[in-house]
């Protein structure tokens, strides 16, 4: 099975690591995946305003791209998985949106949202499986606690995203299970970051931004994953800098032998 | 000749609106067989079923086709219509186009196509249907009550008030069920025990009562009036007759780590205990898991002690046989497990508690002896905060959809309670809307505003988080439009309730049906909501849906009115449509003995002739007519199709499937 990737202006730029690790690992655990040739920026912010559709056909263009070429697209940046999966059910489901799209970009085949949308995390879970990620590491992360920090992206809206369970998510507590190292749960990993309030008003996203920080600390976490840049950079700058945030493909690599 | 009469029902505007009822008896007017063929508004009413027996005795009618609601809605009505007017009620069909048509499809053309086919269905089958007389069986005059619970209680003291026996059966080794948990009740505040200790008495004095606890159901055969039993009298280990309940043993018992789930497993007890001090049967009971001389020999120091050697380490469990009339199901419920609900901290923090838990707290009998005191480090709180709708009312899956009806009134209570007893205490109380109909039930809801300043706050909580020593409550305030950080000492989580999990395999075993949230389905949602759909089972209380104690206890009784009234009968009309094997096929293979339910098939040497005056003596199937219930699976067992339903022969049900083909 070939996974179609995208990967994401941000992992072109400010997360360039994200992106490479990701993509070691990937080769390492043997998956079969392919950079989507013309992909396009997906939008960066899911529009929610229900007749907006010019800012949602640049994600439509990636989706049907990978259409056909197997339909699976892999993502890895949050915020992109958001918007890609959030505009593919627009096309799967909303007719006036799935019109609308097809008409002004006139492809050569209309598109209605036959691509699926999957995280890298998923794509962990749920077809190489965290056994099998647990038997191909080489350097088990042992004694690290670690603390996942999920954000909001990846988990809602829960009706579209069907991620995990977005009160009490499980899958990167998995994940750092898999390579070896202590999971840390922690009140706020499903709190927001400050994510964009942070270019506004700095100071309510130092506030969010160290109370999930203050809550990982207090349960014990050593270090804080997370698979979003924005929530990176939050974390990192605006979290009072008192603990280790790492994207936890840098981690997979690690645990793998890969990170050189 | 049959001579058929068809009446269709508009039932007002349900069936009328989507089915062209005029279409309808004209198109069946032309089936062969039928002469007459009217419509009418409402055929249930009485001009409707004047219609009918006018029809009948004007036009000489042998059989009635009534194209209406569900048969099992007015198949009774319409065959008592028959029967008034001389026609034997068995010359009836019902054909469904209500539910399955009106109900469920849009367009007018194709739901008229498919009642006219249903009709003709029903038609084609009355045409081969031929008169039936229904036996009678005699009632057993003792009745069974699954759970001893409130609502068991109080059917089985109504059933016995009347004269009739009853038998208590309850799982666990006491009866008292989740009231006898419970401190006080609302509206009035009266503390539970005073009222629910003196019916267990009643029940445990009353001489037509008896009770088995720490047993189960395990087999049930037979069928209305008719019931056969088995039950499970679970090993206690200490002889019932003999046990005084004078307590010696639990004082010596060296093993006192056992959870207490009296008291929600918030304190220990010993391996040898009696579950409460009101507890009926006032009787020791012993855990295997935590006695020293049941897990390794050693020990036996409460056999030692007992003054009426009532210890029998060597009990067995032991089965019962009992036959009754009727069974009613009380099996009660219990609070959902809050595995889903980790963001409220409940399997993180000592001090997030369930209601029922906090119920316990504050019961003067205890693990605390009723001082309010936090489960971490017995201090007294200062701030409680109580959270409703934990997994009631649930739409993500991780609960219930249903609203659970009895956490909005006993979260007032608590919070008066605590309010009551400890004024300098502050409560808030998180809500998604405050659902308190019923008598005095709102004016209490107001009290604990007006007077008692509980802090009512209308939003969801996110989670509960540990800050020092103190919980923190995140949650939002829908009115004021912010996002609140509560500082609490204790939380309290007021669980959706579900019915109790024994429930789904009693319900197998009586053939009752089970609805998606496993409450028991009643036989009618509003006409018939104490009967479920099998013959002579009842069901009372939580375990068909939720309840407080006032709607319990009433709907107990009316349990029992509906027992007394099956009781009273000395004899029960028989099902009519029974089963008969052709004894010319029957090849004695034994499968259909096999797979009946109800035992009504035996099998008999029978001599035949063969001619020529030679004689065989063959094996073939004989069935008692009044045991058997009609549920037809000897017929499609049947390899050689001897065996035949009478009102559902294998030619009629051909014929009717012949009538939709032809279509």
């Amino acid at each position: 099975m070939k996974f179609n990737y995208y990967p994401g202006c941000t992992l072109k730029t400010k997360a360039k690591e994200l992106d490479a690790f990701g993509r070691k690992s990937l080769e390492a655990l043997g998956v079969d995946f392919e950079e989507i040739k013309e992909w396009q920026c997906c939008g960066a912010v899911y529009p929610v305003a229900k007749d907006e559709v010019a800012t949602k056909l640049s994600a439509v263009r990636t989706l049907a791209m990978a259409k056909e070429n197997g339909g699976k697209v892999l993502t890895l940046c949050s915020a992109c998985h958001n918007v890609l999966k959030r505009v593919n059910n627009d096309m799967k489901t909303d007719e006036n949106m799935r019109l609308k799209a097809n008409n002004y970009l006139a492809l050569e085949e209309p598109y209605l949202g036959e691509s699926e949308v999957i995280h890298y995390l998923e794509l962990l879970r749920d077809y190489v499986g965290f056994d099998k990620i647990k038997a191909a590491v080489v350097n088990p992360l042992k004694g690290v606690k670690i603390g996942a920090y999920y954000g909001c992206l990846l988990l809602r809206p829960n009706s579209t995203m069907a991620f995990d369970n977005p009160e009490n998510p499980t899958i990167i507590e998995d994940f750092i299970k898999a390579i070896g190292a202590t999971p840390v749960v922690y009140a706020f990993r499903n709190e927001c970051c400050g994510a964009y309030v942070s270019t506004t008003n700095n100071e309510l996203a130092k506030k969010k931004s160290s109370a999930v920080i203050a809550s990982a600390k207090d349960e014990g976490a050593e270090m804080l994953v997370t698979a979003c840049p924005l929530c990176m950079y939050n974390l990192r700058q605006n979290g009072g800098g008192e603990i280790e945030v790492k994207y936890f493909t840098e981690l997979l690599a690690t645990a793998l032998g890969v990170n050189n | 000749m049959q001579r058929i009469g068809v009446f269709v029902c508009w039932c007002g505007s349900n069936i009328s609106a989507t089915v062209d009822v005029e279409k309808v008896s004209a198109v069946l007017a032309l089936e062969p067989n039928v002469v007459i063929s009217q419509n009418y508004q409402y055929m249930c009413s009485e001009n409707g079923q004047a219609l009918i027996r006018n029809s009948i005795k004007e036009h000489n009618l042998t059989g009635v086709v009534v194209c209406s609601c569900s048969p099992r809605m007015h198949e009774a009505t319409f065959r008592r219509a028959c029967e008034s007017a001389g026609l034997n009620p068995y010359m009836l069909e019902v054909a469904n186009i209500r539910e399955q048509v009106s109900w469920i499809h849009k367009d007018i053309e194709e739901a008229t196509e498919k009642a006219i086919i249903l009709g003709r269905t029903a038609i084609a089958k009355l045409r081969l249907n031929t008169p039936l007389t229904a036996g009678e069986s005699p009632v057993i005059k003792r009745a069974l009550v699954i759970g001893g619970g409130i609502a068991g209680i109080q059917s089985a003291l109504d059933i016995a008030e009347a004269g009739y026996e009853v038998d208590i059966v309850e799982k666990s080794p006491t009866i008292g069920g989740n009231m006898a948990k419970l401190d006080k009740t609302f509206p009035t505040l009266d503390c539970a025990a005073c009222i629910l200790t003196p019916k267990m008495v009643d029940c445990a004095q009353n001489e037509k009562i008896d009770i088995l606890t720490f047993s189960e159901i395990e087999s049930v055969k037979g069928f209305v009036g008719n019931f056969k039993v088995g039950i499970r009298k679970k090993a206690r280990f200490v002889n019932e007759k003999l046990c005084t309940g004078c307590g010696v043993c639990t004082q010596k018992c060296p093993s006192k780590r056992g959870l207490n789930d009296f008291n929600m497993n918030l304190n220990t007890r010993p391996a040898i205990y009696i579950p409460f001090a009101q507890a009926i049967p006032n009787v020791a009971i012993i855990d295997p898991e935590q006695c020293l001389k049941l897990k390794n020999g050693k020990c036996g120091l409460c056999a030692m002690q007992c003054p009426t050697k009532a210890i029998d380490y060597t009990q067995q469990d032991e089965i019962v046989e009992r036959e009754y009339g009727a069974i009613v199901v009380a099996t009660g419920y219990k609070p959902i497990s809050l595995e889903n609900f980790n963001e409220y901290g409940y399997s993180t923090y000592k001090d997030v508690v369930t209601s029922l838990e906090f119920e316990r707290i504050m019961n003067a009998a205890g693990p605390t002896s009723g001082h309010l005191e936090r489960p971490s480090d017995h201090k007294q709180p200062k701030v409680i905060t109580f959270i409703q709708c934990v997994g009631s009312r649930d739409t993500s899956g991780c609960g219930k959809p249903y609203c659970s009806k009895i956490c909005c009134m006993y979260t007032a209570k608590h919070a008066m309670l605590v309010r009551e007893k400890y004024p300098d205490t502050q409560v808030n109380i998180f809500y998604i809307d405050v659902r308190t109909p019923g008598k005095n039930y709102d004016e209490f809801y107001r009290r604990a505003v007006e007077q008692y300043g509980v802090n009512y706050i209308k939003g969801m909580v996110g989670k509960v988080y540990k800050e020092g020593d103190n919980l923190v409550v995140q949650g939002s305030d829908l009115i004021n439009n912010e996002q609140l950080l509560i500082k609490s000492d204790m939380v309290v989580l007021a669980a959706a309730i579900e019915p109790d999990p024994s429930v789904r395999k009693i319900a197998t075993l009586l053939t009752t049906s089970i609805d998606t949230n496993n409450f028991l389905t009643e036989a009618h949602a509003k006409l018939k909501p104490v009967e479920s759909p099998t013959a002579g089972i009842f069901l009372s209380g939580v375990c068909q849906g939720p309840k407080d104690i006032p709607e319990t206890v009433s709907q107990a009784s009316a349990c029992a009115a509906k027992v007394i009234g099956l009781l009273a009968k000395d004899k029960l009309k028989c099902n009519a449509s029974t089963a008969g094997a052709d004894e010319m096929l029957c090849t004695g293979c034994s499968l259909c003995e096999n797979v009946c339910p109800y035992g009504a098939i035996t099998y008999i040497d029978k001599e035949f002739r063969l001619g020529g005056g030679r004689t065989e003596v063959r094996r073939v199937a004989s069935v008692n007519p009044a045991v058997c219930q009609g549920c037809g699976a000897c017929t499609v067992t049947c390899p050689s199709g001897a065996m035949d339903l009478k009102g559902f022969s294998t030619k009629q049900i051909m014929a009717e499937v012949d009538a939709i083909c032809k279509n």
